[in-house]
């Protein structure tokens, strides 16, 4: 996994609430067996139309905004426990995905994933939003040690919760799949003193 | 210190804890199939390192099945490569798999408790959110992604935070007509669907209590649907009898023992939660969805609501409703019955109780999958496969089939289809599919008239 540290950028918004693993990455793309690719289909049919063609009104296709941090209305990545999502998301370019609330499997496949969620109240969601809409070059910056989301051009200052666990595997690139491995043997020991 | 059902089997299952940071939980069983593990047994390849616990695996295919002609080569290359994929990666690992042609073979979720895989006590995962569908037994069980897929295959466990623990208790009597479904999208209709994010919940009350297992298993599946991480239901008498004597039970003497075990499950009296709610039974009724997650949802003779709120405007407008119309009485083209919510031998008995003698409306296209090849023999010996035929309906086999449509059973665009499965997620079955969520009665009934109707009306 690749290291986390800071991150600057200009944010691209979907003001929309309860945005489902489906709409992410519908399910008629989880075909594949490996993990590349993904992020051709992410939104696949907010961005395209039917016939393929990219429907203007969605924000992925409006040149005025880009960067590698979304911002989404509340409840982000509920539905399923599909990873593609995660890995759609990454592989189209973003990094940080900010919402009010993010689903729970999600928000754990995000982190597997190298994409950090920043949960914020539902206040500072709808002032980014309108941050966002007078401006869609404004940028944010994301201090993951000091934990620490803010937008300097509007004197805005978010610090945000993390596991300190999460946190560490973030900095160093580290997967839990390493970790696990190294804790073999109290993993021997507990099933053999199972009843 | 007192403890609820869910502190028992966690803390039971702890390897160690990391200080501010999650637990080690070990895992029991691991269910499998073949869209969410190809990229975990490439990471096995990747890491070079070995399957720590085949013996703990079972696998299936059921996602991304056609649910005809099963016997002949999947036609679709993309999906006949995921599902030999998993034939590969299974027989190299020696993992155990109920592939097609199996008789053991169906949707994870249907298979896991009928062979008696799925146990009280135990915790249990697979990559799939609906894995909550095993907590009915008084298992933790809960969905995960890929790369957790991953590490269950290295370690046989998983670092995780202990969830907060949430109750819903809904006691006194059910009307008549209100099946285990329309409970359950009661309470998320009452709750939303981020009541019980960082959560898992215990049903409880006289309600669940009453419950068959295959009730109850409905229940549990959609707890994912109110955002908890699963559902649990205390196991009792209802639930040592549905595991007794399946093939992969602890039987005689062990079975004993094991049942003075789960004995001691259930919540503590007097522990606390850290949330609660509570229902009156007597105030469910049957209900529908009208929007585009599962919360939207109403008893079927009121009213859809209205809201300013332009997620919920997004919502009508993809599913051409409007706010106060109703839907009883609103005509709808395609039904589906089926998905691990609903695709239980119960479910069909349920249907083919309401269908038999009547047929179904011209206008309607009607599926019935069967969520394993187990039910699907069982339909066929209770002669309910005669009722469904008879109907008009089209009685398929076993898979997720239109639940997520990733095969060829898809609702066209624009239609509206009943469904019995847990998700009318937008283009969830189909592009452009509108999906109405509902009991299998409630689906039955739909195909026969055509349109909406309220099952407990007369
Ligand atoms: S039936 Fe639907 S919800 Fe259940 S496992 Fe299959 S796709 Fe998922």
């Amino acid at each position: 996994m690749e290291k986390f540290t800071l991150l600057e950028s200009s944010m691209v918004p979907i003001h929309v609430e309860n945005i489902d693993t489906d709409q992410i990455i519908p399910a008629r793309f989880l075909k594949a067996t490996d993990r590349n690719g993904f992020g051709e289909n992410l939104f696949r049919d907010w961005r395209f139309a039917s016939d393929d063609t990219p429907k203007s009104d969605f924000v992925l296709n409006d040149t005025s905004f880009s960067g590698s941090i979304l911002v989404a209305g509340n409840n982000f990545g509920c539905g399923s426990s599909r990873e593609h999502a995660a890995w759609a998301l990454a592989d189209y370019g973003f990094k940080v995905v900010v919402s009010s609330f993010f689903a729970d499997i999600f928000k754990g496949n995000a982190l597997n994933n190298g994409i950090l969620p920043i949960q914020v109240s539902p206040k500072e969601l709808s002032q980014l939003f309108s941050l966002i809409s007078d401006n869609s070059a404004i940028t944010a910056k994301v201090d993951l040690e000091a934990q620490l989301f803010s937008v300097p051009a509007a004197n805005l200052r978010i610090p945000f919760e993390l596991n300190a666990y999460k946190k560490m595997c973030l900095i160093n690139g580290y997967d839990d799949i390493d970790y696990l491995l190294s804790q073999q043997e109290a993993i021997e020991h507990f099933e053999q003193n199972r009843s | 210190m007192k403890k609820t059902l869910f502190d028992k089997v966690w803390d039971s299952h702890i390897v160690s804890s990391i200080e501010n940071g999650p637990d080690i939980l070990y895992i029991d069983k691991h269910l499998i199939h073949e869209v969410t593990s190809p990229q975990a047994f490439n990471v096995l390849e990747e890491k070079g390192i070995k399957l720590f616990r085949p013996d703990q695996i079972v696998a299936t295919a059921d996602h991304n099945v056609p649910t005809e002609d099963q016997h002949l080569p999947i036609q679709d290359a993309l999906s006949r490569k995921q599902v030999s994929q998993l034939t590969e990666n299974c027989e190299k690992y020696g993992v155990n798999l109920y592939g097609l042609g199996h008789p053991y073979q169906g949707i994870v979720h249907v298979i896991g408790p009928e062979l008696g895989v799925t146990q009280p006590g135990m915790t249990i995962v697979c990559g799939d959110s609906h894995t909550s569908t095993h907590g009915a037994f008084g298992t933790i069980a809960f969905g995960i992604g890929t790369s957790q897929v991953a590490q269950v295959f290295a370690s046989q466990c998983l670092l995780v935070n202990k969830p907060k623990s949430m109750r819903v208790t809904v006691s006194g009597d059910l009307h008549p007509d209100v099946q285990p479904k329309d409970v359950i999208l009661y309470v998320i209709s009452k709750l939303g669907t981020d009541a019980g994010t960082g959560h898992f919940v215990e049903f409880a009350g006289s309600v669940f209590e009453n419950m068959s297992m295959e009730g109850r298993m409905t229940v549990c599946n959609m707890s994912i649907e109110m955002g908890a991480r699963g559902g649990m239901i205390a196991p009792d008498q209802t639930t040592f009898d549905y595991v007794s004597g399946r093939e992969f039970a602890p039987k005689g003497d062990e079975l004993e023992r094991k049942i003075a075990h789960w004995k001691t499950l259930p919540t503590d009296e007097g522990a606390s939660f850290d949330t609660e709610f509570a229902f009156d039974a007597a105030d469910i009724r049957p209900m529908i969805t009208y929007g585009t997650n599962p919360g939207m949802g109403i008893k079927i003779s009121d009213n859809i609501p209205s809201s300013e709120d332009a997620s919920f405007q997004k919502a009508l407008n993809y599913m051409g409703l409007q706010a106060g119309s109703k839907l009883l009485d609103m005509e709808i083209s395609h039904v589906f019955i089926g998905s691990c919510t609903n695709s239980r031998i119960e479910d069909f008995r349920a249907a083919a109780q309401y269908i038999k003698g009547k047929q179904k409306s011209a206008s309607v296209s009607a599926l019935i999958v069967p969520g394993s090849q187990q039910v699907a023999k069982q339909i066929v010996a209770e002669g309910l496969d005669k009722v469904f035929e008879a109907a008009g309906f089209k009685l398929r086999q076993p898979g997720c089939s239109a639940c997520l449509a990733m095969n060829d059973d898809k609702i066209p665009a624009g239609a509206y289809c009943v469904s019995t499965s847990n998700r009318n997620f937008e283009g969830r079955q189909g592009q452009g599919a509108r999906t109405l969520l509902a009991s299998p009665v409630t689906a039955a009934a739909a195909a026969i008239a055509g349109k909406i109707v309220d099952v407990s009306a007369n």
